[in-house]
C-alpha cells in the first residue's frame, strides 16, 4: 500500500518541473515546431495545388496544339489538293496545247507533203514529157531514115486509126 | 498521417510470440517446480539453517520505490542531497550522513532537530531507541507513528526527473533549431525521428478528438506524451542515468492526472457543466445522474493516474522477478531463462512505455474535447 500513497515532496517538485517544462517547450520547441509544420504543409498544398494547374495548362495547351496541328494539317492537305488540281489542268492544258500545236504541225506537214509531191509529180511529168518527146525523137528519126519502116509505122498508125 | 497500422502491425506475429512465451513459461513452470522439490529434501537438510530466504517482493518494492541514494555498481552509492522542510525551516543535509542505514538506527542531527531514515522516509527521530535499537516508534504493523518533515529531498525520481527534463529540452530545442536552419525543406536527423510522433500527436490524438480548437491544447499534449514517453523508456535502462521507476510513481501520476483534471475542468463550457448538473433526463432521476456524473469527473482522472502508475510498477516489478528467478531458485542455470524472459518482457516494454505514453495523451485529449465540445 506504500506504493499507492503519494509523496508531497515529489509532488511538489513535479508540478513545479513539469509546469517549467511545458512552459520551456510550449516557448521553444511546440510553437516554433508547430508553426513550421504548418507552414510547409500548407507550402507543400500550394506546391501541389500549382502543379495541378500547370498540368491542366499543360492539357490545355496540348489540346490547343493538337488543334493547330489539325488545322494544319487540314491546310496542308488542302493547298496540296489545289496544287494537285493546278498541276492536273495544267497538264491539260499542256497536253491539249501539245496536241493542237501537234495537229497543226501535222497539218502543215500534210500540207508541205501535199507540195512536195505535187511539184515533184510537176517535176516528173515534165521529165517524162521530155523523155517521152526525146524517146520519139529518136524512135521517129530512127524510123525515118528507113522507108519500109516509116511505111510500116503509117500503116500501122493507120491501123489503129481504122480500129478507132 | 496515419498511424493506425502501428497497432494492427503484424498482429498475428505478435499473438504467436506471445502464444510461445505463454507454452514455455508454463512448460518450465512445471519443470522448475519439480526441479525444485527433487532439490529440497537434499539440500534443506545441510543448508537451510544459515540461508536466509530471499524476499522477492521486498527486493522489487525496494527497487521500483524512490530512494535517497542512487545505487551505482556493487557498494558505491551516489548520496543525494536531503531537503527538508521542518518546523526550524529548512534543513539540507547529504544523505551520506545516514551511513546507508535505511532501519532508523542511525540519529542524524541539524538544528536542534534529529532525523532518521526507515524504508526510504525521513522522520523525526525518538529521543530513545526501542527494542531494535531503531530511534522510531513502529506501531503493532510496523508503522512508523513518528510525526514527518516535508521531504522535498532531490531523490534519484527527482535527479530523474530533473534528467528528463534536461534530455527533453534537449531534444526538442535541437528539433525545433532544426525547423529554424532549415525553414521550409525537408525534416532531417533528429527532427526527421521527431517528426511523425508529433505529427502522430497532432493527427490521431489531437485533431479527432478536440477538434478544430486543439491547438490550444497541444503544448500540453504534446509535453506530456514525450514526458510520460521518455521517462517510460529512461526507466527501463538498468543502470545509472535510467533504472528509476519515474513514471511508475504515483506522485508523479497524480501531477500529470491533475493537469488534465484541471484543464477538463477550467475549459469545460456550458454544455458540459449542463450535462453534468442538468442531464436531459426526468428530474427525478437527478438523485442519481448528478453524483453519478459529479463522481465521473474525478474517475476519470484517477483511472488516467492509476493506469499510467500500474502498468509501469508492472513492468518493473515482472522484470525484476525474472531476474530474481535466479536468486528465488539460488541456481545459475536459471539464468539463461530467466534472462530469455526478461529480454523478451523487456521487448514488451518498450511497446507499453509508447502505449501509455499514447493512451495516457489520448485520454486527456479525449476528456478535454468532451468537456469542449459544442453541441447544435
Amino acid at each position: 500500500m506504500e506504493l499507492l500513497v503519494p509523496e508531497i515532496g515529489l509532488v511538489i517538485l513535479q508540478t513545479i518541473a513539469f509546469l517549467l517544462l511545458m512552459f520551456l517547450l510550449a516557448k521553444f520547441a511546440w510553437k516554433p515546431v508547430l508553426a513550421a509544420i504548418k507552414e510547409r504543409e500548407l507550402s507543400i498544398d500550394e506546391a501541389l495545388n500549382k502543379a495541378e494547374l500547370a498540368k491542366q495548362e499543360m492539357t490545355r495547351l496540348t489540346a490547343q496544339n493538337e488543334e493547330l496541328m489539325k488545322e494544319a494539317r487540314n491546310e496542308r492537305d488542302l493547298i496540296l489538293k489545289e496544287a494537285k488540281a493546278l498541276k492536273d489542268s495544267i497538264v491539260h492544258e499542256a497536253k491539249t496545247q501539245a496536241h493542237t500545236e501537234g495537229v497543226k504541225l501535222i497539218e502543215k506537214a500534210k500540207i508541205e507533203i501535199e507540195n512536195q509531191k505535187k511539184a515533184a509529180l510537176a517535176e516528173l511529168k515534165n521529165q517524162v514529157s521530155t523523155l517521152s518527146l526525146d524517146i520519139a525523137e529518136r524512135v521517129l528519126r530512127g524510123q525515118l531514115e528507113d522507108k519500109s519502116k516509116q511505111q510500116d509505122l503509117v500503116a500501122n498508125l493507120l491501123k489503129d486509126v481504122e480500129l478507132n | 498521417m496515419d498511424c493506425s497500422h502501428v497497432f494492427e502491425f503484424k498482429v498475428n506475429r505478435l499473438i504467436v510470440v506471445f502464444a510461445l512465451f505463454l507454452a514455455f513459461f508454463s512448460v518450465t513452470h512445471a519443470a522448475l517446480a519439480q526441479a525444485d522439490t527433487l532439490h529440497t529434501p537434499a539440500s534443506s537438510s545441510h543448508e537451510e539453517p544459515q540461508k536466509k530466504k530471499f524476499d522477492i517482493g521486498k527486493f522489487a518494492l525496494h527497487h521500483i520505490g524512490d530512494s535517497h541514494s542512487w545505487h551505482v555498481i556493487g557498494d558505491t552509492y551516489i548520496s543525494l542531497p536531503i531537503i527538508l522542510y521542518t518546523s526550524n525551516g529548512f534543513v539540507t543535509f547529504s544523505s551520506a550522513d545516514f551511513h546507508h542505514d535505511d532501519e532508523a538506527k542511525i540519529l542524524v542531527e541539524k538544528k536542534g532537530l534529529t532525523f532518521v531514515k526507515l524504508h526510504e522516509k525521513i522522520y523525526y527521530g525518538s529521543p530513545k531507541p526501542n527494542a531494535h535499537g531503531q530511534f522510531i516508534d513502529l506501531d503493532e504493523k510496523h508503522h512508523a507513528s513518528n510525526a514527518r518533515p516535508l521531504d522535498i529531498s532531490f531523490t534519484k525520481n527527482v535527479c530523474t526527473l530533473f534528467l528528463s527534463i534536461v534530455i527533453i529540452l534537449a531534444v526538442f530545442l535541437n528539433v525545433a533549431n532544426g525547423y529554424k536552419v532549415r525553414k521550409g525543406k525537408s525534416p532531417k536527423g533528429l527532427q526527421s525521428w521527431m517528426e511523425p510522433i508529433i505529427l502522430f500527436v497532432r493527427d490521431d490524438i489531437a485533431k479527432p478528438n478536440l477538434g478544430h480548437k486543439y491547438e490550444r491544447f497541444m503544448p500540453y499534449l504534446l509535453t506530456v506524451f514525450f514526458f510520460i514517453w521518455f521517462n517510460n523508456m529512461l526507466g527501463l535502462v538498468p543502470f545509472l542515468p535510467g533504472g528509476a521507476n519515474l513514471t511508475g510513481n504515483i506522485a508523479v501520476t497524480l501531477v500529470l492526472a491533475v493537469s488534465t483534471f484541471c484543464l477538463t475542468v477550467f475549459n469545460g463550457n456550458k454544455y458540459y457543466w449542463k450535462h453534468i448538473f442538468m442531464p436531459d433526463v426526468p428530474w427525478w432521476m437527478y438523485i442519481v445522474m448528478v453524483p453519478v456524473e459529479l463522481f465521473g469527473i474525478f474517475t476519470k482522472p484517477i483511472a488516467l493516474m492509476i493506469r499510467l502508475f500500474a502498468n509501469i510498477t508492472a513492468g518493473h516489478i515482472l522484470v525484476l522477478s525474472l531476474i530474481c528467478l535466479v536468486f528465488v531458485f539460488n541456481s545459475l542455470y536459471i539464468a539463461p531463462i530467466s534472462v530469455a524472459f526478461a529480454v523478451f518482457i523487456g521487448a514488451i516494454e518498450l511497446l507499453v512505455a509508447f502505449i501509455q505514453a499514447f493512451i495516457f495523451t489520448i485520454l486527456s485529449a479525449l476528456f478535454i474535447g468532451m468537456a469542449i465540445e459544442e453541441h447544435h
